[in-house]
């Protein structure tokens, strides 16, 4: 009998790393990729193109403001130089409006008043026209100081030499008031993870059809095991979109570099002003990056069985349909429990697989807690390898076979009775 | 020569003229008892026993459907038995020695826009090839059967006869020590068919064992030193291929000059005629009673000759009175 030799057989990671290189060269080189890259170009002109439109439509209602808490005279006389400024600088400076509270109110406190985040004010100007104080957020008192120090100084004189400085009196948003801006970096979060995994697991799907296509799948299967063969071409598709995050990263960094203010202009949207995750950013985008891969990972795997049992593209679209359905449903789900903090439903978003990297992105935005990032990624991890083996058992069971070849005693039992 | 295959139910099945011989001394390369496979309540396979040893050229027959593939994807892994055991090299989980195996399926596949060296080193490193090391052999497989300028085209490019070839190269890249071919011979033409023989015989040559699974009788006849004919299911012979042909008597032809007589007597009422020639089996009492007869009947022989049963005829016998027997068998279930 003849004895195992040390080398008979590659390990699994051995296996999977034979086809994740295949399929990572193969897919990269393909007009595929060019199709992958090219995805969120189109959310984003059309998006562009609709908040372009929107914009000059609404340009008025949405025009940012900045509060006057100023004595009544110093409050005309800001107003009245801002639209005389207007015509020349549009949209460069701030809708000037006086804070109706702060009207004859001598103990009217703008930073109390700026913490409730009670009106709709970027900013409020406070103090005289020759000291003018600036109360907001650290990057809105940034950004509009310069507008409010040419007011002020056209205020002063029609023709100005000089311009008062803007004293800073930067605010701290209250507890209360952060939690409901983080819930906007949640959800911005979750949407670009949903968009990616469904992006990928697209991709992953329409490669092993075409595997099945080109009849190799039955090679591979006789060569290493097939939950090696899925692994490799999960990790294969997840280095892809490494490499696609990149491009998209960088694209995006140079169009920002290029004309971020023109962008914040037109869509109303300043990334500078998103409300830090309760974990901090960095850490934040470190969770982004391994929920996605969990993400896609869990999803990739489910197409993966999916793909490799149908026959055909056309039974491959029959198939995802409902787990594409499934996919949206937990989506709306993690999505609907970021508002409901510890409820029963955030946590049945967490505990199912599909849904869990939804929900714990989410959660990194709004609580500062770190372990429980551990447990659930744990959790999904231990899901990914069950779908995977899972999948590949059922490949094995159900579609190696050569049709209905064999006898059907029963059948044939039925015919001759 | 002697493949040491038997089957579990051959003594039962095939009545006389058939007892399994006794075991080769050389090792085993595949050992499978009582394989079983249903798919969706269908018995694909119902019982299979085979043995092959090292260095044997060995035939899986069958006709269509009869569940050779099946049978070969048991032994090398790809799917498991639902009953039964199998080992390779003494291995109950083949993966684990794929470097040893070789496997060319029945639906050739390669991937279309890999060029034809690369497809090789490929499939070599799914065996545990070095890339590096599969692209030279490769190139040297290429080189060696021709196709060397074709070495940097696409798959896509090739002719299918090319692409099988290369597919063929891809199963020996990493010198593997049991091959398994599945329906090799199909879509080859009679050229390319004759190339594949050859190499087959070159890797028994250098003691690489080789099992294919045909059902084109003759490819096995030339090349296999043992085969096992599958039909339903079942294994209703395993043995060597000279065992095979003497299950079946030889076959007289004979052609005489009268059409009528009483000489007609002697002759096996399962005699056909076939133009002027009268095909009929040899008897059991032999050639001489049969002669006498037919001088004293007047026959007025022209011509006679006794041909040994080929491995065909062997095959058509023992797989249809395998089915045969199965037919009677449902019925009878059924009828119960």
């Amino acid at each position: 009998m003849t004895q195992q030799t040390p080398r008979s057989r590659l390990t699994a990671l051995e296996a999977a790393w034979v086809i994740a290189r295949r399929d990572f060269v193969a897919v990269l080189f393909s007009r595929a990729f060019l199709f992958f890259l090219l995805g969120p170009l189109f959310p984003v002109i059309v998006g562009g193109l609709a908040g372009s439109i929107g914009g000059e439509v609404q340009r008025e209602a949405v025009s940012i403001e900045v509060g006057l808490a100023m004595s009544s005279d110093d409050t005309a006389a800001m107003v009245a130089a801002a639209e005389g400024l207007a015509p020349q600088l549009g949209q460069s400076l701030p809708a000037l409006r006086p804070v109706p509270e702060a009207a004859g109110n001598p103990d009217f406190d703008a930073r109390a008043f700026m913490e409730a985040r009670r009106g709709n004010y970027a900013a409020i100007v406070t103090g005289t026209l020759e000291a003018p104080t600036l109360v907001g957020t650290e990057g809105q008192i940034a950004r509009w100081q310069g507008p409010v120090s040419l007011v002020a100084g056209h205020a002063l004189a029609a023709e100005p030499t000089a311009f008062p400085s803007v004293l800073p009196d930067p605010v701290a948003i209250s507890a209360a008031s952060e939690r409901t801006t983080r819930i906007q970096t949640a959800q911005i979060a979750q949407m670009l993870l949903f968009l990616l995994t469904m992006l990928l697991a697209g991709m992953v799907l329409s490669n092993l059809v075409e595997e099945k296509g080109n009849k190799i799948i039955e090679i591979l299967a006789a060569a290493i095991p097939m939950d090696a063969v899925f692994m490799g071409k999960l990790f294969a598709m997840l280095a892809v979109s490494f490499v696609g995050i990149a491009v998209w990263g960088l694209a995006a960094f140079g169009l920002w570099s290029a004309g971020g203010d023109a962008i914040t202009q037109v869509t109303g949207f300043d990334p500078a002003n998103l409300p830090a995750p309760a974990v901090g950013w960095p850490l934040f985008v470190a969770l982004g990056i391994v929920y996605f891969a969990m993400a896609y990972l869990l999803l990739g795997a489910l197409f993966l069985t999916i793909g490799s049992m149908a026959t055909s593209v056309r039974e491959v679209q029959t198939l995802s349909m409902p787990v594409t359905m499934l996919q949206l449903m937990v989506f709306f789900l993690a999505a609907y429990t970021i508002k409901q903090p510890g409820s029963a439903l955030e946590m049945a978003a967490i505990a199912f697989p599909l849904s869990s990297p939804f929900a714990m992105l989410a959660r990194a935005a709004m609580e500062p807690e770190v372990w429980t990032h551990a447990v659930a990624l744990g959790w999904q991890a231990l899901a990914v390898l069950l779908l995977v083996k899972g999948g590949s058992l059922l490949f094995r069971k159900r579609v190696m076979k050569s049709g209905g070849a064999g006898r059907d005693k029963k059948r044939r039992g039925r015919l001759t009775a | 020569m002697d493949m040491a295959v038997s089957n579990h139910e051959t003594a039962g099945n095939l009545g006389t003229g058939w007892t399994a011989q006794p075991a080769d001394a050389r090792p085993l390369a595949i050992e499978a008892r009582g394989l079983v496979k249903s798919f969706d309540g269908t018995r694909a396979v119902d019982g299979v026993d085979i043995s092959v040893p090292e260095g044997a050229i060995y035939g899986i027959l069958g006709p269509n459907g009869a569940g050779k593939t099946t049978t070969l994807r048991m032994l090398l892994g790809i799917i498991d038995p639902d009953e039964g055991v199998r080992r390779v090299f003494g291995h109950d989980r083949p993966h684990d020695i794929g470097r040893l195996i070789g496997y060319l399926p029945e639906e050739r596949g390669l991937y279309p826009a890999m060029k034809c060296v690369e497809a090789i080193a490929f499939m070599g490193a799914l065996r545990g090839l070095p890339l590096k090391e599969g692209r030279r052999r490769g190139a040297e497989l290429l080189e060696r059967h021709g196709l060397g300028h074709a070495a940097d085209r696409q798959i896509r490019q090739l002719s299918k006869g090319m692409a099988q070839t290369v597919q063929l190269l891809g199963t020996l890249v990493h010198q593997p020590r049991l091959v398994v071919l599945d329906e090799p011979f199909s879509g080859l033409d009679a050229i390319n068919q004759g190339k594949l023989e050859l190499m087959i015989r070159a890797l028994a040559e250098d003691g690489v064992t080789v099992i294919f699974s045909t059902h084109v009788i003759h490819h096995a006849e030339r090349l296999c030193e043992g085969v096992a004919i599958i039909a339903g299911g079942k294994v209703p012979y395993a043995g060597s291929v000279e065992a095979a042909r003497d299950r079946i008597p030889a076959q007289v032809r004979l052609e005489t000059r009268a059409r009528e007589g009483a000489w007609l007597s002697f002759l096996p009422p399962d005699t056909r005629r076939n133009g002027d020639f009268l095909h009929f089996p040899l008897p059991e009492s032999g050639i001489e009673p049969l002669l006498k007869g037919l001088i004293e009947g007047e026959a007025g022989i022209l011509s006679l000759s006794i041909e040994r049963a080929g491995l065909h005829d062997a095959f058509v016998a023992i797989a249809g009175e395998a089915a045969a027997r199965q037919l009677a068998a449902d019925n009878e279930g059924a009828g119960a």
